[in-house]
């Protein structure tokens, strides 16, 4: 019972590898021809950038203040005075919190509605209806959630790591008293482009991630309105799932690339 | 024309397709007939090769497509027209953008062209000024005539039709059912319906065939079919639950 188990989750595993990466590899093929509809392509990267932007301030600022209060504290009790505080959030925002913190919300905001979305257009046949009607759910849907996201997850990010830091300059200078030529020249003098260029590949490989795991579930989406509710809720877990444990190894790899 | 042999489809354990054969003629209207979860829309989606079979063949104006490419594929299913059941409108377009989309696509029509099409279109389906609205601002009717616009507009070879007048007052279904006749004497396609329904059969159908177990049990012209002998279609006509038409589970009827 256990064996049958374990072996029709294994089947199943194997048969969702395999059909994500048949759209992989016609999204591959879309990707580099002119796009279906360049309104489309613009009102999906306004969906997944611009909209965005509020949750990822608002999450980044408070990150970055949070770090700053809690390194002060902790230096203070240590050396009897506030130090580094600009390099700990600096370093911390830009090759971690950032990116990860960014396509975790993205998973959930983003991520949560594409499957939504193409979910619900699978089980009312409109997805069927594409391929009637000239185009591919892959062509016409998948390809501009694709390169929307793997623009606007990395831009994003720049733009946490950014706030994040501004988050702590203002901790700081108004709860520590520091005065803000101190901070930034802590961030300014370790910060260099390669650890941004570290935080960005992460953030590009998490958007891959979002999006592929979002637009698999949501094409392959049965079962009408609950099936549409478990295939997202499913698509935001194994998102996010896969981002926490992809980040440890992306940044095995990254270190023995020298990316740091 | 369109040629059935032997298709076969097995889903969630059993085989609702078991060697169906049918011909479709060039320009008829052939409505096929079944009670419900018979296989009627299972078997549309095999020949616009949204669905593939596991056996049998289908061959539309001499191509085989269960054996082509996705490719090849997509170019037989543009010139096949589908209403889909619940209309399948995108609802995050207008109506107006609904009926363009084929167009924009399968044309090279200018802009002012399709949108002239859309009105015309429209018009032809008994909605025009609809443009603006949005499919969700619309009765289940009106969306089933705007999904019927929007197949029609890419003038397709091959209309499909799933449950055209189900869930439709019987006013709204006589209307519905005028537009196929002056559609396919205005647009010389040939029509596919699957429906359960007798009266749009009736009124519709240059043939009719009827659905049991997988198979096409008979296949008459309409008159032929009305007066039929056939144990099958005698049953299915009266609405009988005793005959050859066994009742699912012991309870359901297949009627």
């Amino acid at each position: 019972m256990a064996f049958d188990s374990l072996k029709t989750r294994i089947l199943e595993t194997a048969d969702s590898l395999g059909g994500a990466a048949i759209m992989l590899a016609d999204v591959a093929g879309w990707m580099f021809r002119k796009p279906d509809g360049l309104d489309n392509l613009f009102k999906q990267m306004v969906r997944v950038g611009v909209e965005s932007v509020p949750i990822v301030v608002l999450s980044a600022l408070f990150t970055g203040m949070v770090l700053a209060l809690q390194s002060g504290v902790a230096s203070m009790k240590l050396f009897n005075q506030p130090v580094f505080m600009g390099t700990l959030v600096s370093f911390t925002m830009v090759l971690e919190l950032g990116p990860v913190l960014t396509a975790l919300v993205v998973a959930g905001r983003v991520g949560a509605s594409i499957t939504a979305e193409l979910g619900t257009m699978r089980v009312s046949e409109q997805l069927d209806a594409l391929y009637t009607l000239g185009t591919t759910p892959e062509r016409y849907l998948v390809t501009p959630l694709f390169i929307s996201m793997l623009i606007m997850l990395p831009s994003l990010t720049l733009f946490a790591d950014l706030i994040g830091i501004l988050g702590g300059y203002i901790v700081t200078v108004y709860s520590f008293e520091i005065p803000g030529s101190v901070y930034i020249n802590d961030v300014l003098s370790h910060l260099q482009i390669v650890h941004f260029a570290h935080g960005l590949i992460k953030a590009f490989f998490f958007g891959f991630i979002i999006v592929t795991v979002s637009c698999y579930r949501g094409l392959t989406t049965s079962g009408g309105a609950e099936g549409v509710g478990r295939s997202t809720t499913g698509a935001v877990v194994v998102s996010m799932v896969l981002i926490l444990v992809s980040d440890y190894f992306l940044t095995v790899l990254l270190n023995a690339l020298g990316i740091i | 024309m369109i040629r059935v042999r032997g298709l076969k489809k097995h889903l969630a354990g059993k085989w609702v397709l078991n060697g169906l054969d049918i011909d479709i003629m060039d320009r008829e209207i052939f409505t096929l007939l079944g009670g419900s979860g018979e296989g009627k829309s299972v078997f549309l989606k095999n020949l616009t090769g949204l669905m593939k079979p596991d056996g049998g063949t289908i061959n539309i104006d001499g191509t085989e497509i269960t054996e082509l490419s996705a490719k090849k594929l997509h170019k037989i299913q543009t010139q096949i027209g589908m209403m889909f059941q619940g209309g399948a409108l995108f609802d995050s377009m207008t109506v107006g953008d609904n009926v363009a989309f084929g167009m924009r696509r399968l044309t090279d029509y200018s802009r002012e062209k399709i949108s002239r099409m859309v009105k015309k279109y429209l018009e032809m389906v008994g909605l025009d000024g609809t443009e603006d609205k949005l499919p969700e601002s619309l009765s289940i009717g009106m969306r089933r005539r705007v999904a019927l616009a929007r197949a029609i507009a890419t003038r397709p070879r091959y209309i499909l039709y799933d449950e055209p007048t189900t869930g439709l007052d019987p006013i709204t279904t006589d209307v519905v059912c005028d537009l196929f006749l002056e559609l396919q004497k205005e647009l010389d396609v040939t029509s596919v319906i699957v429906t359960h329904d007798l009266k749009t059969a009736y009124k519709v159908s240059s043939r009719i065939g009827l659905l049991y177990e997988g198979k096409i049990v008979a296949a008459y012209d309409t008159e032929s079919f009305r007066k039929s002998d056939n144990p099958y279609v005698k049953q299915f006509i009266r609405g009988n639950r005793n005959g050859p038409m066994k009742a699912k589970n012991g309870q359901e009827s297949v009627l």
